[in-house]
């Protein structure tokens, strides 16, 4: 289709989506009086800068459910990704929103090769996060061989992959490269495997990482994009000429704003993603900011799709963290701090890749004031923290106590979080 | 009867125990017993000193998590059939000994001891004609 083609099934469901949030969701109706404008002054995607922005503090602000435009009786499906601090983001799906959502996966799978005769095996996790799911439902649809194994347990992901022949696999890039290894390392000829494309996301990863995927793994690596509130993986993804991936815009409206101004950027500037989804029903969001910085193409790609694309996204206008695909905001950690007296919230967050694994160390200073000696009341203390900020963050922590003044105070915002990682 | 112990928090890097000492070293601070208690991630470093008041103030500039524990000294002949009745004596009423420590000066040995009440440890004690030291001796040695 050409641009003014797709310019005109978008103007059309934006003006569908913005009568739906104006009618359905409160939040919605509020702010777009406050700002003076209806469902009629939206009459083209060219209108689209009149209407406010989201952010994840206001799907925080309505938690559980708040912001969704029907009835929990329509929502057949809910998932939920981390919070900036305690509570999880939480999104819906109607049928019909599953229904796009798996549309969205076969085109991913479809654009990296896959096809009916395909065995893929999602080593995504399974549960709240969309990952899992979102490639499983796409597999399906393009009526692939689905091998629902979710991630961990290396050993049998392996024995699955050598017994089974899975043409593709779905996982986060630093998993994959844990997996080329212990694939060397099992004893396995690689020659035994089937294994031909990754669809590889959910996390920053470098050119430099995606050719070290391809040469120990042997397969043509490929990037997908996507985040839970818009729909979960299969926003966006490559095609086989990898030269920016296409963002499926019938059904999530791109634009890249500037994070500070927060004026709208044009073509090629590099800036903040905001996503508007035309389709949703079930949590339809306006204009939401996703803090991941890239820059867009409206160019026909040599593949011969006129679907704008976006770059690799390499970096956040926030301060959040992926370890091992998991979202971390430092604030996370900073709310279990506060709920215990016995430390001072003075902490250093460490992250680090080891052997292809994040690691994640936190380190604490002791309070005076706490302090007695006793090994046995420093060692529950430092295990009881460990315990509540693995149950918080639902990730492996290792915590260090420190003495004070290890860690460095500055005037202003203090250093928090020191990433040693170079994608 | 009560000594005041100095008990420093240590992170398991080394040059901190140095340090402590170089702080301590540089006030004239006399050091009559020293030892750690270890885990793999830190330590407690445990002083007798001849002025822990002081020194408390030393280390608590130089930004170290410090305080004073109450232990008890104990001072007996060379022999270990009498750290053992020290021991057995406590024992026999229920009061746990947390850590102790030992040095000899000459033909006498310095017990000290970290005792869950320190008030009964010292009534027991002394009603078995045990020697305890006052502090004032202890930061003469």
């Amino acid at each position: 289709m050409d641009r003014d083609g797709i310019r005109h099934v978008q103007s059309e469901r934006l003006r569908e989506t913005v009568e739906r949030v104006y009618f359905n969701v409160p939040y919605y109706r509020n702010k777009m009086q406050e700002a003076g404008i209806g469902p009629e002054s939206i009459r083209s995607i060219d209108d689209i800068a009149k209407l406010p922005y989201t952010t994840k503090q206001d799907l925080r602000d309505n938690y559980p459910f708040g912001l969704f435009a029907v009835p929990m009786s329509e929502i057949v499906r809910v998932h939920a990704s981390s919070g900036t601090t305690g509570k999880p983001t939480v999104v819906g799906y109607t049928r019909n929103d599953i229904s796009t959502w798996s549309e969205v996966m076969a085109r991913t799978l479809t654009s990296a090769g896959a096809n009916r005769n395909d065995f893929i095996q999602v080593a995504y996790g399974y549960g709240l996060f969309t990952g899992g799911l979102g490639l499983h439902y796409g597999g399906e649809k393009i009526g692939a061989s689905v091998i629902p194994i979710s991630g961990g347990n290396t050993v049998r992901q392996i024995q699955l992959m050598h017994d089974f022949g899975s043409t593709v696999l779905a996982c986060t890039p630093s998993y994959a490269l844990f997996l080329a290894e212990a694939i060397q390392e099992s004893g396995i000829n690689r020659n035994d495997l089937k294994l031909r494309v990754g669809v590889f996301g959910a996390e920053p990863w470098t050119e430099n990482m995606r050719r070290e995927i391809e040469d120990k793994l042997r397969i043509k690596a490929i990037d997908i994009y996507g985040l839970s509130e818009v729909i979960g993986p299969g926003v966006a993804s490559e095609c086989q000429v990898q030269e920016g991936l296409h963002i499926n815009e019938d059904h999530f409206y791109p634009e890249i704003i500037d994070p500070d101004t927060l004026r709208v950027l044009p073509e090629g500037s590099t800036g903040e993603l905001v996503f508007t989804t035309i389709t949703k029903e079930g949590l339809p969001l306006i204009r939401y900011r996703t803090r991941d910085l890239t820059r867009l193409t409206y160019k026909r790609c040599t593949c011969g799709r006129t679907m704008v694309r976006m770059e690799k996204c390499l970096g956040r206008s926030d301060d959040m963290l992926i370890i091992r695909g998991v979202n971390l905001f430092p604030s996370q950690v900073e709310t279990v701090l506060l709920e215990m007296n016995e430390i001072k919230p003075h902490y250093l967050l460490i992250v680090d890749r080891v052997n292809n694994l994040d690691t994640l160390e936190l380190k604490v200073e002791v309070d005076e004031a706490f302090f007695q000696d006793k090994i046995s009341q420093l060692e529950s203390l430092r295990q009881k923290l460990q315990n509540n900020l693995e149950n918080s963050l639902g990730l492996g922590i290792k915590v260090t106590l420190v003495e004070p003044k290890i860690i460095e105070r500055s005037e202003g915002k203090s250093k928090r979080v020191i990433d040693k990682r170079k994608f | 009867m009560i000594i005041h112990q100095l008990s420093i928090f240590l992170e398991n890097k080394s040059g901190r125990l140095t340090e402590v000492l170089e702080a301590l070293g540089e006030e004239n601070i006399r050091i009559t017993a020293l030892s750690v208690a270890d885990t793999t991630e830190f330590g407690i470093l445990r002083l007798l000193v001849s002025d822990p008041d002081k020194a408390r103030e030393i280390l608590k500039k130089q930004n170290f998590t410090v305080n004073l524990t109450e232990v008890i000294s104990v001072m007996a002949p060379n022999e270990a059939k009498y750290y053992a009745k020290i021991l057995k004596i406590l024992s026999d009423l229920d009061i746990s000994v947390e850590y102790t420590y030992a040095f000899s000066v000459g033909d006498k040995s310095i017990i000290i001891l970290r005792c869950s009440n320190s008030e009964n440890a010292i009534k027991a004690l002394k009603s078995h004609e045990m020697e305890l030291l006052k502090a004032s001796d202890l930061y003469k040695i």
